[in-house]
C-alpha cells in the first residue's frame, strides 16, 4: 500500500514537472514566434500536381487582429492588397481597381491555392493562451536534439485540438509540427527550417506545410526578410492603404 | 358566307403547288408551336414535381441566416427545432435538415461539399434515406449519382470527410458510401453528402439543432416561427418559373420567324391573286356584290390556309405529337449543367387550351394578313376592274 502511494506521488509529481517543463518550453517558443508586431518579405511557392508557382508578398502584421499584405509578383498578382481588421478581410486587385470586401468565414479557405488558409496565416495568438502542453518524449531531427510536445486546446476555438510539435532544445524553435483533428486524424503537418536569429530571436525562415488529406508535395512558405516589433504607421491598416 | 367560303375552298384548290406549300409551312408552325409550348408545360410539371419530391416538400422554414447560395452563412445558420415543429416532425409530417460546410478527400483530391444531416427515418422527401440505417461501425453516408460520378466514389467507398465543429475546431473522419441516388434535383445531389441527422449533429456540436424544416402539407396556412423564415412553395419554385419564362421568351422569336415565313408566303400570294384577278373581283361587284363582300371573300380565302395548315397539321402533327408525349425529348446535352431541376429526358405535355390557343393564334394572324392586301380592293373602279385594266 505504501510502495503504491510512493509510485503514484512520485508519477504526479514526474507529470506535474514534464507539464510545467513543457508551459516554459512554450513559454520560451512563443518568445521566439511571437511578437508585438512583424513586417516580412516572403515567397510562397504552390506545388501544384504538374507545375509550381512563387507568389512573392511583403507582409505587416500587428498581433492577431491587424495585417496588411501586398503581393509583388507574379506579374499578375502584382498589386494585389489584402487587409484584415479583426474578422474583416478587404481585397484590391489593381486590374478592376476595386476593392472587395469578403466574410470573415471567407478567412478559413485557401490564400491562392495553397495548402494555407488566411486563418493559418494570420493565426498568432500565443502558443501558451491556447494549448496545455505535455512532454512526451526527447528525439533528434536534422542533427538537433528535440523535445516532442503533446499540445491539447484550452479553449473551444482552436482550429487543431491537438498537435504534436518538435522544439529544437537549443533554440526554442518548433522544427516540426503535425496539427490533428478532434478525432484524432492528422489534418496538417508543418516543418520548419532555416533557423536564423533575428533581433535576439531564433525564428524559422522556412515553412513547408502540407495538407495531409490532399495529394501533392505541399507549400513552402520562405520568409526573405523579418523585423519585428517595427514602427508601423497606423494608415498601413487602413483602407485608404489598399489603392496607394 | 357559305358561298364565299365554297368559293374560296375552290380558289385555293385551283391555286394548286402555290396553295400547298403555304399550308405546309403554315402547319410547321403549328406543330412546332405546340410541341415545343407543350415541352416547356412538361418541363414545369416535371420541375415543380421533382423539387416538391425531393427538395422542398410542400414549403419550408429556413433559419434567418440559411442563404443557399452562400455556404459561407452555413456555419451560423442553425438553432434548435421550435417546440411548434417537434410533434409534426415526430408524426412524420415534417422533417429537419442540419447543414454543415465540410471538405470531401476522394482520392487525395479535395472537394468542397455541403454536409446535409437528414433522420433516416424521414418520409417527406424521397431521397433514399433509409439507406443511412445501416450497421456499420463507421458513419454511414448517401450521395447523387452526380457527385458519386464527378468525385468517382462507388458504393461501399471509403473517403475522408472533414469539418469544422461550432466552435470552429476542425475534425475527419472516414465515412462509408452506403447508397447512391439517381435524382433529377442538382441542389440534392451536386457537392452535397448526406449522413445521420444525429450523428452530424454529435460532429458538429449543435445537439437538437437545424437549418431547415420541410413539411409535407402545402395547403395548411403556416404560422410564422421567430428566428425562421417561411418559405411557401411558389416562393420556392419561383426560379423555375424565371427561368421557363426566360425560355419562352427566347421561343417566342422562333414561333415569330416561323410565323413570319408563312405570312410572308401568304401575303404575298394574296398580293398576286388580288393582282390577277381584277377581272374576276369586277365581276364579283357587277354581280351586287359589295366591295366590303369582296374584301371578305379574299380574306376568307386567306385565312383557309390556316384551316387546311391546321387539318394538315393535324394529319402528321397528331401521331408525332403523341409519340413525343411518349418517348419524350432526350437533351443534346447535359441537364445537370442547367443547374436547375430538369430531366435528361422532357416529356411534353399539351392541354386543349394549348392547342386551342394556338389554333387562334395563328388563324387570326392568317386572316389579319390576308385582310391588309384584300383592302385594295375597296378602293378599286368596278368598270376598270371588269375591263381587266390594271390598277
Amino acid at each position: 500500500m505504501k510502495t503504491t502511494f510512493v509510485t503514484l506521488i512520485a508519477l504526479f509529481a514526474f507529470i506535474s514537472l514534464h507539464s510545467q517543463d513543457a508551459a516554459e518550453i512554450l513559454r520560451r517558443v512563443d518568445a521566439n514566434l511571437s511578437s508585438e508586431n512583424r513586417v516580412f518579405e516572403s515567397e510562397m511557392t504552390i506545388h501544384g500536381k504538374r507545375s509550381s508557382r512563387t507568389i512573392t508578398s511583403k507582409s505587416y502584421a500587428e498581433g492577431n487582429s491587424r495585417s496588411f499584405t501586398e503581393y509583388l509578383s507574379p506579374a499578375s498578382e502584382k498589386g494585389t492588397k489584402m487587409l484584415k481588421l479583426e474578422k474583416q478581410l478587404w481585397i484590391y486587385s489593381p486590374s478592376t481597381d476595386r476593392t472587395i470586401q469578403i466574410s470573415g468565414h471567407m478567412l478559413r479557405q485557401s490564400v491562392m491555392g495553397s495548402d494555407l488558409s488566411y486563418e493559418d496565416m494570420m493565426d498568432d495568438r500565443r502558443l501558451t493562451e491556447i494549448y496545455h502542453a505535455v512532454v512526451k518524449g526527447q528525439a533528434g531531427m536534422d542533427g538537433r536534439g528535440v523535445w516532442i510536445l503533446e499540445l491539447t486546446a484550452k479553449t473551444a476555438d482552436v482550429a487543431y485540438q491537438r498537435q504534436l510539435m518538435w522544439v529544437d532544445r537549443e533554440r526554442y524553435v518548433p522544427l516540426k509540427q503535425e496539427l490533428y483533428a478532434k478525432g484524432g486524424k492528422l489534418l496538417k503537418s508543418m516543418e520548419l527550417k532555416d533557423v536564423v536569429q533575428v533581433q535576439g530571436r531564433w525564428f524559422p525562415t522556412t515553412m513547408i506545410y502540407k495538407d495531409m488529406l490532399k495529394q501533392g508535395k505541399g507549400t513552402e512558405f520562405r520568409i526573405t526578410n523579418i523585423k519585428f516589433d517595427q514602427k508601423i504607421p497606423d494608415y498601413i491598416f487602413s483602407k485608404a492603404s489598399l489603392k496607394q | 358566307m357559305k358561298t364565299a367560303i365554297k368559293l374560296a375552298y375552290r380558289n385555293l384548290i385551283g391555286a394548286g403547288l402555290r396553295t400547298w406549300l403555304n399550308v405546309i409551312v403554315l402547319s410547321f408552325s403549328f406543330v412546332i408551336i405546340i410541341f415545343m409550348k407543350g415541352i416547356m408545360t412538361g418541363w414545369d410539371y416535371q420541375a415543380k414535381t421533382d423539387m416538391t419530391n425531393w427538395q422542398i416538400g410542400g414549403g419550408q422554414y429556413w433559419h434567418e441566416a440559411y442563404d443557399p447560395y452562400d455556404p459561407f452563412t452555413f456555419i451560423d445558420s442553425h438553432a434548435p427545432v421550435p417546440a411548434g415543429m417537434l410533434e409534426e416532425i415526430e408524426r412524420g409530417e415534417a422533417m429537419a435538415q442540419l447543414i454543415v460546410q465540410g471538405t470531401l478527400y476522394p482520392a487525395g483530391r479535395m472537394v468542397q461539399v455541403t454536409i446535409r444531416g437528414i433522420d433516416p427515418a424521414q418520409q417527406v422527401l424521397q431521397i433514399p434515406t433509409a439507406r443511412l440505417d445501416t450497421l456499420t461501425d463507421d458513419i454511414p453516408a448517401l450521395i447523387g449519382s452526380m457527385m458519386a460520378k464527378n468525385s468517382r466514389l462507388n458504393e461501399g467507398d471509403y473517403v475522408t470527410l472533414r469539418w469544422r465543429d461550432a466552435a470552429g475546431t476542425f475534425d475527419a473522419t472516414d465515412v462509408i458510401v452506403t447508397g447512391i441516388f439517381a435524382t433529377n434535383v442538382p441542389a440534392m445531389d451536386a457537392g452535397q453528402i448526406y449522413i445521420p441527422l444525429d450523428t452530424l449533429r454529435a460532429m458538429a456540436m449543435l445537439p437538437g439543432e437545424a437549418s431547415i424544416l420541410t413539411f409535407r402539407e402545402s395547403e395548411r396556412q403556416r404560422p410564422g416561427l421567430p428566428g425562421w423564415k417561411l418559405m411557401s412553395k411558389p416562393e420556392l419554385t419561383r426560379e423555375v418559373d424565371e427561368l421557363i419564362k426566360t425560355k419562352q421568351t427566347g421561343q417566342t422569336v422562333l414561333y415569330g420567324i416561323l410565323l413570319l415565313l408563312a405570312m410572308l408566303a401568304i401575303f404575298d400570294t394574296q398580293v398576286l391573286s388580288i393582282f390577277r384577278r381584277q377581272k374576276e373581283i369586277g365581276t364579283y361587284i357587277a354581280l351586287g356584290y359589295t366591295r366590303q363582300q369582296v374584301v371578305g371573300l379574299f380574306t376568307v380565302e386567306g385565312s383557309m390556309h390556316a384551316v387546311l395548315a391546321a387539318l394538315a397539321g393535324a394529319a402528321y402533327g397528331v401521331p408525332f405529337l403523341a409519340w413525343q408525349a411518349k418517348v419524350g425529348w432526350t437533351l443534346p446535352m447535359e441537364a445537370s449543367e442547367f443547374g436547375m431541376a430538369m430531366a435528361q429526358t422532357l416529356y411534353p405535355v399539351y392541354s386543349v387550351g394549348l392547342v386551342a390557343t394556338t389554333v387562334l393564334l395563328v388563324t387570326i394572324t392568317t386572316a389579319i394578313v390576308s385582310y391588309i392586301p384584300s383592302r385594295k380592293i375597296a378602293k378599286m373602279n368596278p368598270t376598270d376592274a371588269l375591263r381587266g385594266k390594271l390598277q
